[in-house]
Formats: structure tokens, sequence, C-alpha cells
């Protein structure tokens, strides 16, 4: 019974992708088919406002866009990359490409990035797009992590930003003395537990112990991660997280926050458009996660979304056409600005939002920049490892398990060390 | 007389039945070898005549290793067995509780045929909102229930969120859509329960439970048959509840193996290990489905 349903709706999904990729392909020259993931409403409207402008600037082209919803797009993209390719996908810097560049599914298109002077223009976001010193696609956009909190609050008990781990400690002590959840976290659907993950270990091992870890070069029994763990226990143990995380969403995790009951979030810019409808954007502030061990060079989260060709694309002049137009520093920027993310194009109008433009700087500043904890890593031994520390966040005294187990699992992955 | 006129009568059956055989053998007898084959196999899901990354081909046959791996070095594999376990028993409680709302609706007391469609309508409603709503109900938080223990002085219990509890809090709200379906069944069963029987009990002076059990339910035993397979069925395909509730959370404990297979095929692009998730499963169905097809056909012999 099972079985039958299973293997009969991935029959239809494929069916289905060919249904729309053949009703919107039917080659005339001069039509390009881009498959989309931009499905929440202002992701959207960025993305309809970059179309617009380029087939103002290229009336000669018809764009024809598939929307997918975000989530299904990401199963629904090894379907259509190696069935029916449209010219141009949407998808994630880091490991989320090098998968499919691996399997030979993105075209290269660093003659794209030369032509349009995009090296320039793109310089800072050019390491997460480049495989063996090839660029395989398009940054459009991306966006700052950190610590969003009731300013408020913290100035009720006369708090001030903390930028050391003793500092952030004592606040979290106070937080808590006053009956406030010092941290608000949802770790339902494990992501979120990866970026505490992510802030701890580049803050104490470093951006490119961080890397190593992620490219499952380091065991996770290494000693170095102890410290890791350690402080994280820090704020587990007198219990600063909020409790019973695991039952919550990273959106159920916000109404804590948005009723005065929690004061801290570590989470991406894409909560600033949640608060501010809440009606308590003017309460709320933004810090850089703070420093814990002095030594290291500052790396933060910035998860870059990006397009690209795939190697079965049919029109790849007119998606090549597509990618450059990235160059034009107004198109650019507004796709980012609608959606709430950064323009990977220096030359974009600057960001008006305030915690865009906080973000902006730190980032402007970082020594190093991170895509995010199951973007870096390869897919499975990314959820393995979330759902260990989603596991470690409520049993910490577990670790010594949780930890050989993730070392079994990347042994598994990527081979005895 | 023509080929045809002669051999109509016996050629007709197998020419209708054929559009049906054709599809049953395209959608569920090839994709079953298939995914056995598949299961003997480490496959990303990609290309299998291409290379990954580290410099493994794509398709590689690998022979019984992942069986081999999942029963002798995957933890979480028994945790979903377990948990599929779970639910094959204590779903099975959805059916005396609908049997007993369906006696108690069975009345003839004013407004009653609105109370009864009041108590099907949970069978209307798609899972997935059934599991949102349970997972507000549950919200340690703001949720109704953590709302009503306060009135006792009890602290919350966060369902979802306890590795032992997770399983139970599904199975409960999966309670709400299939006592719904059980009660139905039995309303339906019960008009068919034959009054002179139940006279002639009384008059033997059977009444209240003694009725029940020897007069009553053996009438109602197509019900009972009807309500035990749609309810294990519903018990081995439980997916979409804990996709909604806990998406196998915490930290694995609430998975079952229609789950794991789910998340290592799709998301972990391990799908020659999930085909060998599905073919365990299959064997596991294939038990139930032999006494199922057992008693139909002893059932169907009986009436002869």
């Amino acid at each position: 019974m099972l079985l039958k349903v299973i293997n009969f709706g991935g029959k239809m999904k494929k069916l289905l992708t060919l249904v729309i990729l053949f009703t919107s392909t039917i080659a005339s020259a001069g039509t390009l088919v881009i498959n989309s993931n931009q499905s929440g409403e202002s992701s959207m409207a960025g993305f309809n406002s970059y179309v617009e402008a380029f087939k103002a600037a290229h009336p000669e082209v018809t764009v024809v866009v598939n929307e997918f919803e975000h989530e299904a797009y990401k199963t629904a993209i090894r379907n259509f990359l190696t069935a029916e390719s449209p010219d141009v996908a949407i998808w994630f810097a880091g490991n989320r490409m090098k998968f499919f560049v691996d399997q030979n599914l993105f075209m290269d298109v660093s003659d794209v990035w030369d032509d349009a002077g995009l090296n320039d223009l793109m310089a800072s976001t050019k390491g997460s797009l480049t495989v063996d010193g090839k660029q395989y696609g398009v940054p459009w956009g991306y966006y700052q992590w950190g610590v969003y909190y009731r300013k408020d609050l913290f100035d009720q008990l006369g708090l001030n930003v903390p930028k050391d781990w003793e500092e952030f400690k004592w606040v979290c002590a106070m937080l808590k003395k006053n009956g406030i959840t010092p941290i608000t976290i949802g770790t339902k659907f494990l992501w979120t537990a990866g970026g505490w993950f992510d802030y701890l270990n580049l803050r104490i091992n470093g951006y490119q112990f961080h890397m190593d870890l992620t490219a499952g070069k380091v065991s996770y029994e290494d000693p170095r991660l102890d410290a890791v763990f350690d402080h994280w226990r820090e704020l587990i143990d007198p219990g600063y997280f909020l409790e019973d995380h695991a039952s919550f969403s990273w959106q159920d995790a916000q109404a804590p926050q948005i009723n005065g009951e929690a004061a801290m979030y570590l989470i991406g810019n894409f909560y600033v458009p949640t608060f501010e409808a809440a009606g308590i954007g003017d309460q709320m502030d933004f810090f850089q996660f703070p420093t814990i061990n002095e030594g290291v060079g500052v790396a933060e989260d910035a998860p870059t979304d990006t397009m690209h060709i795939p190697a079965g694309a049919k029109n790849v002049e007119d998606a090549k056409k597509f990618l450059a137009f990235m160059s034009n520093a107004n198109a650019a920027g507004e796709w980012a600005k609608i959606a709430g993310m950064l323009s990977p194009n220096k030359n974009a109008p600057k960001p008006e939002n305030r915690f865009s433009i906080m973000g902006a700087k730190m980032l402007a500043a970082a020594d190093d920049i991170a895509q995010f904890w199951d973007r870096d890593s390869n897919p499975d031994m990314a959820s393995a490892a979330m759902e260990g520390f989603q596991e470690f966040m409520v049993k910490p005294d577990r670790e010594d398990k949780i930890r050989a187990r993730l070392e079994k699992e990347r042994a598994r992955i990527h081979g005895a060390l | 007389m023509t080929f045809w006129e002669r051999n109509q009568l016996k050629l007709a059956p197998f020419l209708f039945l054929a559009p049906a055989i054709f599809i049953f053998l395209i959608y569920v007898i090839y994709p079953i070898f298939d995914s056995i084959w598949v299961s003997f196999h480490e496959w990303n899901g990609m290309d299998k005549d291409g290379v990954r990354g580290n410099g493994k081909p794509n398709w590689e046959f690998v022979g019984f290793k992942n069986y081999i791996t999942l029963f002798t070095d995957d933890d979480e594999f028994y945790v979903s067995l377990f948990n599929n376990i779970r639910w094959l028993i204590f779903s099975l409680l959805a059916i005396p509780i609908g049997l007993a709302l369906a006696l108690f609706v069975n009345q003839k007391i004013l407004g009653i045929r609105y109370i009864k469609s009041l108590f099907y309508f949970p069978f209307v409603i798609n899972a997935v909102v059934i599991g949102v709503i349970f997972t507000w109900f549950y919200n340690p938080k703001y949720g109704a229930l953590a709302y009503v223990l306060s009135f006792f002085g009890i602290d919350p219990i966060p369902f979802l969120a306890d590795e032992n509890l997770a399983t139970y809090g599904i199975i409960i709200a999966s309670f709400f859509p299939g006592i719904a379906y059980t009660m139905i069944l039995y309303i339906t069963g019960l008009t068919g329960v034959s009054r002179e029987m139940i006279e002639a009990g009384r008059i033997d002076g059977a009444s209240g439970l003694t009725m029940l059990w020897h007069v009553v339910l053996p009438q109602l035993r197509a019900a009972t048959l009807i309500a035990i397979v749609v309810t294990l069925v519903g018990a081995l395909r439980a997916f979409d509840l804990i996709a909604v509730m806990t998406a196998g959370g915490p930290w694995g404990s609430s998975e079952v193996l229609a789950y794991k297979m789910y998340q290592e095929a799709l998301f972990n692009y391990r799908m020659g290990y999930g085909a060998a998730i599905a073919t365990i499963l299959f064997l596991i169905m294939d038990i139930y489905i032999a006494w199922f097809l057992y008693r139909l056909f002893k059932n169907e012999s009986s009436e002869k």
C-alpha cells in the first residue's frame, strides 16, 4: 500500500514537472525558463521585480517562471535537473551547490563573471560560488545572522550589549534572575540549533577548523570540540534557553520574545519583517555574537542565495544574459531589498532598514563568511548532527554518546580519518 | 461463427480486466520489485552512470550491506520499528472507544442526529489540519492542554518535546479521526442488529455488558473486522501526522519506518538505504495482509 503510494507520488511529480516544462518550453528560441523557489510573499515580489527589470532591458527574451513551494523545491530540483532542465534554477551556495557541481549538473559560468565584471562587483561572495577556481553560479542575495534582542528589557534592567562570553553569561543570569527567559529558540526543525553550534565553533575554534569539520575532515570526538560543548553547557545547565524548545518551530519561538517574556534570539535577518509586523520593531535591536576566543578571526554566518544554469539548459545564451543582469546595480539591489536581504552587488543602493544596515556593516568587517551548518555540510551529516545538537540541548549529559554517534555517521559518509 | 463470437464470453472478462491489470502491474508490482532491487545498491538518486564528489559511483551494487547496516548499526531503525509496534497496538484503542460512542449516540433523543454528525466531523478534516490543531493543543506555553492542567496545579507536559511521550502524543491525535470512523462503522452495524435476538436475550435475563458481549457484538463482527483492518492500515501508514507534529523528533524519537524511509531517501540522498527500509516495512505488511486474506477467504468459504 505504502510502496504504491510513494512510487506513484514520485512518478506523478516527475510527470507533472514534465508537463509543466513541456508546455512552457515549446521550443521557440528566445524563451527563457526559470525554476524558482521564491514562494514567500516578499521573496516572490523581490524576484518579480528583477524579472520585470530584465524583461524591460531585454524585450527580445520571453521569460517563463515556474514557481515552486520553497521546501518542495529542495526535492524537486533533483528531478528536474536530471529529467527536463530549465534554463535557470534558483539555489543555494556552498555545499548545496557543490553537490550538483560534482554531478556535472550545473554549468561553469566563469565567463559570465568575467564578461559582466562580477569578479569586482561581487568579490565578497565569489568564494562561496567557486569550485576548483571556477564559478558555477551567480549570487543574488545574502543575509546576516546574529542576536536580535529586546532593547527595552535590557534598558529596564540596565544591561549593556555583551561583548564577550563572560558578559554574555552575566546578561543571561541577570535576565533569568528577573524572570525573563534569556534566550528563545525553537528546535523542532533542528536548524536553529545548528546556528548555535556554528557560532560557538566559529568563535572558539575559528573559520578554518569549522570548514574542516563541515567537510568531514575532523572527528566529532576531536578534543578541540570539547570547549564548544562545554561553553554550550554553560548556557544549558542554568536554563538560559527557552524551556521545551523541541516543541517549537522557529516561528513559534518568536512569541515569547514578542510578548516580552524572552530577551534574545540568535537567528537570521529574515526575522525582521515578522517582529516589525508584530509591532515591536522599535523595542528590538541587534548585536553581533560575542567574542569567545580573542585569538580567532571574526567569522559570521551569512547564507547566500544563488542562480545557476543547469547543464541541460536549452537556452544558454539568454540564461547567461539573465545572470549577467545582476551587474545592474539597481535591479539587483531592488530584488534583495524587497526580499529582505543584502545585495551581493557592491554598487547596489545601500539598504535602508536599520537591521540590514547593521548587518551589511558587520559582514563587511568580517574576516570570513560561513554559509550555515546545513548548507556547508553534507545533507545527511547535517541532519544527523543537528539532531544530535537538539538532543544535547535537552540532555547535555549524553554528550559523549551523541558525539560518538556523530563520529560514526561522519566516518560512514566521509571515510575513516 | 468467427473466433470472437465463439469465445466472446470467455474473453470478455479478461478484456475488461486488462486496463486495470496493466496499471496495477506498472504502478504496484513493478515498483515493488524495483524497490527491492534498489535496496541492494548504494544510490544517491542521481544519474546511475555518474560519479560523486568523493570519486565513488552514484550507483553501486553492495549486496546485503544496507540490510546489515540497518540491523546491526542503526539505533534509529529499532526506534522506528518499536514505534511502529506502538502505533499498531495503541491505535487499536480507537475501536472500543468508537463502539462506546456509537452505542451512546444510537439512542432516540431529540437532536441526536446533530450530535452524530458532530462526532463524525473529525474524520472529514484533513490529517495535516488535525496535526496542526493538536500541535497547538499540546503547546506547553500557550496550548489548551497546558491551560487546563494549570487549573489542577500541574505543570505543562511537553508531549511532543519528550522522547518518551512524543509517539503517544501523535497516536492520541490519530484517535481524533480514527474514533469518528469506527463510530460510523458501528452505527451502521447497529442498524442491522436483529431486534428479535435482543428480545430473546432479554427474556433469558441478559442485560448490560452480558447483552453487549454475547448478543450485540457477535452481530457486529463484520464491522469489527473492517474497523481493525482500517485502523491497522492507518497505523502502518502513519506519516502525515508525524511529519506535521514532530518531524520525527525530538532527535528522531518519534520516527516510524515510513518516516525514516522518507528521511533517508529524500533528504539524505540514500535511495538504496531508504529502499531497504521500505522492503522491511513491506515484509511486515505482508504478514498482516496474509492474515487478512486468510480471514477473508475463510469467511467467504463459510458463507458458501
